[in-house]
């Protein structure tokens, strides 16, 4: 479904990206890692669409992806997803109102049932004795289970995740987990999710990509970019591929720090 | 004994130490004033409150011998009339440039030096050319406040409007929203409350402006009278007019703050927050 051809993202004289090739199809549920900054959440706006590749081309379904985020493509980020100003039950709602009238303003019955719809999806995700409280008032955790039940309402093809997981507790964490991947089950969706934690990675997921830099000048670190320098099936995992990993991620960190 | 940084008195004292200075002011006043009455009963300078009583009865329940008005209650009305459309017409044009400017990328390249540049115009130095273009009316009085404030707001909007993280805009755009509707739906609704506080802040410079216009041209309102009353030095006026202002202005900062906490919950909860 999604085929990336030859892509580089350059700012000026770092490059970031170096030459990425791959080939998705419907239905996989792919895990990013790497290193802090190496580019992996630049890809992934890239699949967005707030970011364009420098060279090289993403094509959906043979098309180039639209250089605009779109209600294809839903979207989860560690945080500021949801609208502050809207209860939980609107904020959700919110979604169905964009698409079904001209100003975003839902009345009567097309209210009713976008309400029903919103309710119900987050009864999916917990958080039915929440509606009517503001997204200031929920903990990490539910205002992340809110963006996932947000992103979902207008079912999206394909899911892009930032990093959804990163500020909340470890036990919290293996809930959501749980949620997530019921989810993409039952919706049969496309999922690509950036961590840092190459654990949940292998978790998580069919497919797991690993964000590195090929080529190291120890003179110049920006003069290449990162490539993906382990594309492994989920489920073969075996501990010395781990340890290697976890060794090269290591090494780049190192060189950075340098 | 605790530290003092730690020391933070109980309610009532709250109450208590927070009203003792008005009553060390007033205190101070009444003595300076019977000093000064003791020695003089025609002295202008320091009225007693009895006789500022009695300016004010005049002025505000017995009709004007000239004209059979009130003044008082007059002068009241029309500032505020001058005043609040004043605000209405800043608060509006303030919101729509600020929003536009924050919130479309090309009319912020167009217009967002413009608007640094008119902000740093000093309004009062406008006025005589307001009084020139409009005449002495209640037009020039108005557009004085008008376009002394909304540059204040329309930056500050503008401000906060790229303040709003760029992810909920990402976000909307995902669940299909277009500019139209994310301006409607996602930055109006989160800007009212930025806007209110705003209209609380420039209101200072808005009675300045009032105040000012009114003491140039103008046949009531209460700068008009304070400056009017200077010439016999009657400082039993000004005194309880300047008390009076004071009264209104922290009367509609009082109802704007009540305003946004009732009208926009979500937002008391942030600022708790952060």
């Amino acid at each position: 479904m999604i085929e990336i051809k030859n892509i580089w993202k350059r700012y000026g004289d770092n490059v970031i990206l170096e030459n990425i090739s791959a080939t998705v199809k419907e239905g996989e549920f792919i895990t990013l890692v790497g290193a802090s900054g190496c580019g992996k959440s630049t890809f992934l706006k890239m699949l967005l669409g707030t970011e364009t590749p420098s060279q090289g081309s993403i094509l959906l379904d043979g098309k180039p992806i639209p250089s605009e985020p779109d209600a294809n493509r839903g979207v989860v980020f560690q945080q500021y997803s949801v609208f502050p100003h809207l209860s939980v039950l609107e904020n959700v709602v919110i979604a169905r109102a964009f698409e079904k009238t001209r100003l975003g303003f839902l009345s009567g019955g097309a209210k009713r049932a976008a309400r029903q719809e919103a309710a119900e999806l987050l009864n999916i995700v917990g958080l039915t004795h929440m509606q009517h409280r503001y997204p200031d008032e929920l903990s990490g955790g539910m205002r992340q289970r809110l963006a996932i039940a947000q992103a979902l309402i207008l079912k999206p093809r394909i899911l892009l995740l930032d990093e959804p997981f990163g500020a909340l507790d470890p036990g919290i964490r293996a809930d959501m987990h749980e949620l997530v991947l019921d989810l993409w089950r039952k919706h049969k969706l496309t999922v690509f999710m950036v961590t840092h934690d190459l654990k949940e990675g292998f978790h998580l997921g069919t497919r797991l990509w690993v964000f590195d830099k090929r080529r190291v000048d120890a003179h110049a670190p920006n003069a290449y970019g990162a490539g993906i320098t382990y594309d492994l099936p989920v489920g073969v995992c075996e501990q010395e591929i781990l340890d290697e990993i976890d060794e090269s991620l290591a090494l780049g960190r190192q060189t950075e720090q340098v | 004994m605790k530290r003092l940084i730690n020391f933070t008195p109980s309610r009532i004292w709250r109450i208590g130490l927070a009203l003792l200075p008005f009553a060390a002011i007033i205190l101070l006043y009444i003595s300076a004033s019977d000093a000064r009455l003791a020695e003089n009963a025609a002295d202008k300078l320091l009225p007693s409150f009895s006789q500022m009583g009695d300016a004010i009865q005049r002025l505000a329940f017995e009709p004007s011998k000239r004209s059979g008005d009130y003044l008082f209650w007059q002068d009241t009305v029309s500032s505020l009339r001058r005043l609040g459309l004043g605000m209405l017409i800043a608060a509006s044009l303030g919101m729509f440039f600020g929003l536009m400017t924050g919130a479309l990328p090309v009319l912020n390249a167009s217009f967002a030096p413009l608007l640094t540049v008119v902000s740093l115009v000093p309004p009062m130095a406008l006025l005589p050319v307001l009084f020139i273009v409009f005449g002495l009316g209640e037009v020039s009085k108005v557009a004085l406040i008008a376009i002394g404030v909304t540059p204040f707001i329309a930056r500050d909007i503008q401000k906060r409007t790229l303040e709003i993280p760029r992810e909920q805009l990402v976000k909307a755009q995902t669940l299909g929203a277009n500019s139209g509707q994310i301006i409607l739906r996602v930055l109006i609704p989160q800007l009212m409350p930025r806007l209110i506080d705003a209209v609380r802040l420039s209101l200072g410079s808005a009675w300045l402006f009032l105040i000012a216009a009114e003491a140039i041209a103008s046949t009531d309102g209460l700068g008009y009278r304070v400056f009017l009353v200077r010439r016999y030095l009657s400082m039993d006026v000004i005194l309880p007019y300047v008390a009076w202002v004071t009264v209104l202005a922290f009367t509609i900062d009082y109802l704007l703050a009540q305003l946004s906490r009732f009208a926009f919950p979500w937002h008391a909860q942030q600022e708790g927050k952060s």
